[in-house]
């Protein structure tokens, strides 16, 4: 620890808030850093620190969703974060930095974070408007600005992040042209076959690829028109991109007279400790023992050596795994260990299949005890499914390694031809991206390995614990490989049973409901339960029962298997109200029933507003009134709306072509005719669809579990979509269909998701639980491979047939109306631990404080007081 | 159904008629009105009778007797409709928070079926 004499607090200043400083500062916050330093962070862009690895998906995500501090401040008081300021010197004599607002900060100890610039080459016109670089969101957001009112882009550059830049023009919507000087693309990474294969994938996608062209000169004038390539025609363009590398930005460190490296950075030790004792580098700005890194894991991992030394510890960054997985343009790509072969007696084993658009190198060695090979690295191409397993699996010092199987080709063989499950040994680092091992993996979910934690139960919990899979996402199925085998191996079958009184999954009762045809929870619970159920099981039976027979949600045998709001078929409010939503099918009313809607809630009193789901809500009806309520809806032609219920909410829509100027297609109809075909659905989470009548997407239906919009020449249909904590844009199933085949592809869909999704499961989600996700649901709905699909209409059709409305049927029946009474003793007496005050001229909740005592009306002993609290 | 309004704390023996078992569905609950309290009335699968107070301590609401009765092990439970907070239908303790506890009442049925509510249990 470093000595603080007088107790002095020390100070730390951090130049650069990218993904490297903010690392950095985590690190120095949780490892107690802090205790003894104020930190000082200045960085030069305008917000904290983003992920600069996901940049290419700000288009989709926005900027908040790239933070990585979205509070935008550290919650350890003794950080300060300066944001859109630069350091502009560094003076090590009197260890001050100089900023750009004139501020000058003195230090104890320097750590320079300052990343790298993209490479620019000095050709004529670089500077021209329309030429870009590609590294911040500021660079994005003026790049998409730039496409608006242009056709064609070209990037310069054909490795990594050009791939990455290219991708971003062509979602953009750019006519997009590649130029790469080497002969192949991602020259680094991959070899002339494997760059190969992949250019073969991106033309495909419509991108065109100009690999060993020399850039000469960027044309225009007062903007760039093209670009003049040697020895070609040149290519016309109106916006230039370019990624031809990165230069470590050590400006500030040459200034100061700190010794750089041959080919730039700063020049550091094993520590990061530049030639200033007091000055360190970490990131991309860094160069240890000579040598750059424009990966991020180096750099985190320069990032907890440097904090590690501060705190007197033994750390050493002694070079770093340069592997890369990534999906450019869709594409898998991975590179790892020695891809190029370089290691003295290195052999390549290859196997490539141009249909498929498969390249896969292994780089294999024989061991040097002669009695078997190890693996040195690889490349993969088109898919890299294999690339979790092999990256561990690599000798890192070129010598020892994990040994291989006798045919060690088996490993890139696609799994039909025999693939093999490999053991990796518990020193393997699973996760590159945060250097956590398979041990680490497994002491998280064994009882003895966890320490004091309680031990994790599932693949989630292990990377919210340990960070593995965190950060790029790549090693996230090896580690619930991982996790599952030991559950497996440990004789403990990975929990997924829904409580303590079923040992099945949602999806087994569905199907053991569906074999023996059950139609009470009792027989469930008898052949298959322990117990007598609970709030977690009772309502996954009650909607399974649902689903597969139809029948009234309160009939005698289902009631008290029901959730809160299925109970009282109204959704239950803060203060034990409950509030009404008749269903408006697409949104689309009369004025008459609008005016029913408005003189029911004016003679109940209710608060009335308008929802998020085109449609209105009435709050604060008491639960005797709702059949009352209900009797006059019912009358004006009202249904339920199943606001209540796990089951079709609303199907949004647009006016579509009847009326608006731009609307190929009847969207309000076909809103309204789905909506009536799945009301009263019982579903494993509440469904929400929506339909628009042209590309504008005003009804917002891919937001929905199921979207609709309108074509030319019929509807495309998008699947699994939500909004709420985590929103989801819905991806294309299948397009331009006519209305009879999408209704059939919405019914299997619908009947697929209701039998095999697990409870409070959204669609989204089911479909990424799916193996083979989205491809998957294609696959059962489009392509019927399993042959369901009659079986899933047929499902559907019946649900359809045996709809009634809840409501008007509860009305019919004294038994279920029997229920709702304030008082079993006392019908006649309005619960009073409910009332309203008033705000903007309607009923509001008041806020109870505890058991009412009705004291005035009955005779009572001595009032009771709550108990809560007390013990 | 008519309200005998004899119940008095200082006479925990005294017993108000509520209700007929057959308006308690297995594994529900209603409430009745006692002694100017809400006391919700449950009755599990094997026709046992239990009264908890109505007002569930976390939502600050009169709800108790309309959540789902189950069983947690061996205990009898209610989840309260509004979070499922758990609580047992003997003592009124939480399953879920052993700080927090409703009162419990006692509760008798009558051979022609009739169900009594007595005064809150002092322990238990
Ligand atoms: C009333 C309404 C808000 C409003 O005043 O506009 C509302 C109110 C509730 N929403 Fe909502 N949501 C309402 C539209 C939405 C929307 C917008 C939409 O449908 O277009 C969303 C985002 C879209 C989506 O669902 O994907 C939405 C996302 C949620 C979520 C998050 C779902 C998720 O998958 O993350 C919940 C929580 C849940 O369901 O588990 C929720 C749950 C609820 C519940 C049911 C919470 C509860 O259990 O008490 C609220 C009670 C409704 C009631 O008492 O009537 N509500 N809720 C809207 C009713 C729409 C309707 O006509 O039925
Ligand atoms: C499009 C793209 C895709 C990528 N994909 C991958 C990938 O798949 N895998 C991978 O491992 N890596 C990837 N990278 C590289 C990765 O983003 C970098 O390795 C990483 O961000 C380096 O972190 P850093 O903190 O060293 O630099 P940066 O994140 O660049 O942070 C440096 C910060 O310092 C600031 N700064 C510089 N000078 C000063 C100054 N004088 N005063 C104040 N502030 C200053 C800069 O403005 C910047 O905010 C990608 C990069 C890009 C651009
Ligand atoms: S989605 Fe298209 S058809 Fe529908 S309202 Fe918007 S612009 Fe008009
Ligand atoms: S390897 Fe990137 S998160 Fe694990």
């Amino acid at each position: 620890m470093t000595p603080t004499p007088d107790h002095k607090r020390l100070t730390l200043v951090v130049v650069g808030h990218g993904m490297v400083g903010h690392r950095f500062v985590q690190a120095a916050i949780e490892r107690g850093l802090t205790e003894t330093y104020d930190v000082i962070v200045v960085g030069e862009e305008c917000r904290p620190a983003y992920d600069r690895v996901a940049l290419t998906s700000f288009f989709e995500v926005g900027a908040e969703e790239l933070s990585l501090l979205p509070g935008g401040a550290y919650d350890d008081p003794r950080v300060r974060l300066v944001t859109g300021t630069e350091v502009t010197g560094l003076d090590t004599e009197t260890r001050t930095v100089l900023l750009a607002d004139g501020e000058v900060l003195g230090f104890d100890e320097l750590v320079l974070a300052t990343g790298a610039a993209p490479f620019v080459p000095p050709i004529p016109g670089k500077d021209l408007p329309g030429c870009f670089v590609y590294r911040t969101i500021e660079d994005l957001e003026a790049i998409r600005e730039a496409a608006a009112g242009a056709t064609v882009g070209a990037v310069v550059g054909g490795g990594l992040l050009g791939l990455e830049a290219a991708n971003a023009l062509a979602q953009l919507g750019l006519e997009t042209h590649v130029v790469e000087m080497a002969p192949r693309l991602m020259a680094v990474q991959v070899d002339d076959a494997g760059g190969a294969m992949l250019t073969r994938h991106i033309e495909k996608l419509g991108l065109t690829v100009h690999t060993g062209a020399a850039t000469e000169a960027v044309l225009g004038e007062s903007h760039v028109t093209g670009l003049a390539l040697r020895d070609r025609e040149p290519i016309l363009a109106e916006v230039v991109v370019f990624s031809a590398g990165i230069r470590p930005r050590d400006g500030l460190a040459r200034d100061a007279g700190l010794d750089l490296a041959e080919r730039g950075g700063v020049l550091v030790d094993e520590q990061c400790r530049s030639s200033d004792p007091h000055v360190w580098a970490i990131g991309e700005c860094a160069a240890p023992a000579g040598r750059t890194y424009g990966l991020v894991a180096p750099g985190y991992t320069m990032a907890e050596v440097v904090v590690d030394a501060l705190l007197g510890g033994p750390g050493a960054f002694t070079g770093a795994d340069m592997s890369t997985k990534l999906k450019l343009l869709g594409v898998d790509v991975a590179s790892f260990g020695d891809a190029h072969g370089t290691t003295e007696g290195a052999l390549e084993l290859v196997f490539a299949d141009a249909v498929a658009g498969h390249y896969k190198k292994l780089v294999v060695k024989e061991n040097p005890d002669g009695d078997g090979t190890i693996l040195l690295g690889g490349i993969l191409v088109g898919d890299a499914s294999a690339y979790g397993v092999l990256r561990p699996m690599v000798a890192a010092d070129g010598t020892s390694g994990i040994e291989l199987p006798p045919n060690p080709e088996d490993l890139i063989l696609p799994a039909s031809r025999g693939a093999v499950e490999i053991g990796l040994p518990d020193e393997a680092v699973v996760c590159s991206c945060n250097t956590v091992t398979k041990g680490e993996i497994l002491a998280r979910v064994s009882t003895d390995g966890a320490g004091d934690a309680e031990p994790c139960t599932d693949a989630t919990c292990v990377t919210r614990c340990s960070g593995a899979g965190s950060t790029c996402g790549s090693c996230k199925p090896t580690v619930k490989k991982i996790v599952e085998d030991h559950f497996a191996s440990v004789g403990k079958v990975v929990d997924r049973s829904l409580c303590e009184h079923f040992g099945l999954t949602r999806q087994e009762i569905f199907d053991v409901v569906a074999v023996h045809g059950y139609t009470r929870f009792d027989d469930v619970m008898e052949g298959h339960g322990t117990g007598r159920g609970c709030d977690i099981c009772k309502p996954v039976v009650a909607s399974v029962l649902a689903s597969q027979l139809g029948g009234h949600v309160l009939s005698p045998a289902h009631r008290p298997l029901q959730d809160t709001n299925d109970a009282y078929l109204a959704n239950i409010q803060k203060n034990g109200t409950y509030s009404v939503v008749p269903r408006i099918p697409g949104g689309e009313i009369t004025p008459a029933k609008l005016i029913v809607i408005g003189e029911v809630a004016r003679d109940f009193n209710l608060y009335t507003k308008i929802t998020g789901g085109q449609r209105i809500d009435l709050f604060g009806a008491r639960m005797e009134e709702l059949p009352l309520i209900w009797r006059r809806l019912v009358d004006a032609g009202f249904e339920s709306g199943h606001a209540y219920g796990k089951s079709l909410r609303t199907v949004k829509s647009c006016v579509g072509s009847t009326w608006c100027r731009y609307g190929v297609q009847d969207s309000t109809s076909l809103a309204i005719m789905l909506e009536e075909r799945y009301r009263g659905l019982r579903s494993p989470h509440k469904l929400k669809g929506g339909v628009s009548g042209c590309a504008r997407e005003c009804a917002e239906a891919r937001s929905k579990d199921f979207g609709v919009i309108a074509t030319e020449k019929g509807w495309n249909l998008y699947v699994a979509g939500n909004g709420g904590a985590a929103p989801v844009h819905a991806r294309l199933l299948a397009g331009d269909l006519d209305t009879q085949t999408l209704v059939s592809y919405l019914d299997r869909f619908l009947m697929y998701y209701i039998r095999t999704a697990d409870r409070l499961q959204r669609t989204a989600l089911w479909v990424d639980s799916l193996d083979g996700g989205l491809d998957r649901v294609r696959q059962v709905v489009v392509e019927d491979s399993l042959g369901l699909g009659s079986e899933l209409e047929a499902a559907m059709d019946a649900h359809v047939d045996g709809y009634f409305d809840e409501w008007a049927a509860t009305l019919e029946d004294p038994d279920k109306l029997a229920r709702f009474v304030s008082f079993v003793n006392a019908p006649g007496t309005p619960d009073p631990h409910i009332t309203f005050r008033e705000e903007r001229d309607q009923i509001a909740p008041a806020d109870a404080d505890g058991p009412v005592v009705l004291g005035a009306t009955i005779a009572v002993g001595a009032p009771l007081g709550a108990v809560a609290g007390t013990r | 159904m008519t309200t005998t309004s004899q119940a008095t704390s200082s006479d925990p023996t005294t017993y108000t008629v509520v209700c007929r078992l057959d308006q308690v569905e297995r594994e529900g609950g209603v409430v009745a009105l006692v002694g100017g309290a809400a006391v919700a009335v449950f009755r599990t699968y094997d026709d046992e009778v239990f009264a908890l107070d109505n007002y569930d301590p976390f939502s600050r609401a009169s709800v108790l007797a309309r959540g789902i009765v189950g069983t947690r092990g061996d205990i009898s439970f209610v989840a309260s409709p509004m979070h499922k907070q758990a609580f047992d239908l003997r003592t009124g303790h939480c399953l879920d928070d052993a700080a927090v506890r409703v009162p419990a009442y006692d509760v008798q049925v009558t051979g022609d079926g009739q169900v009594l509510v007595g005064g809150v249990r002092s322990n238990s």
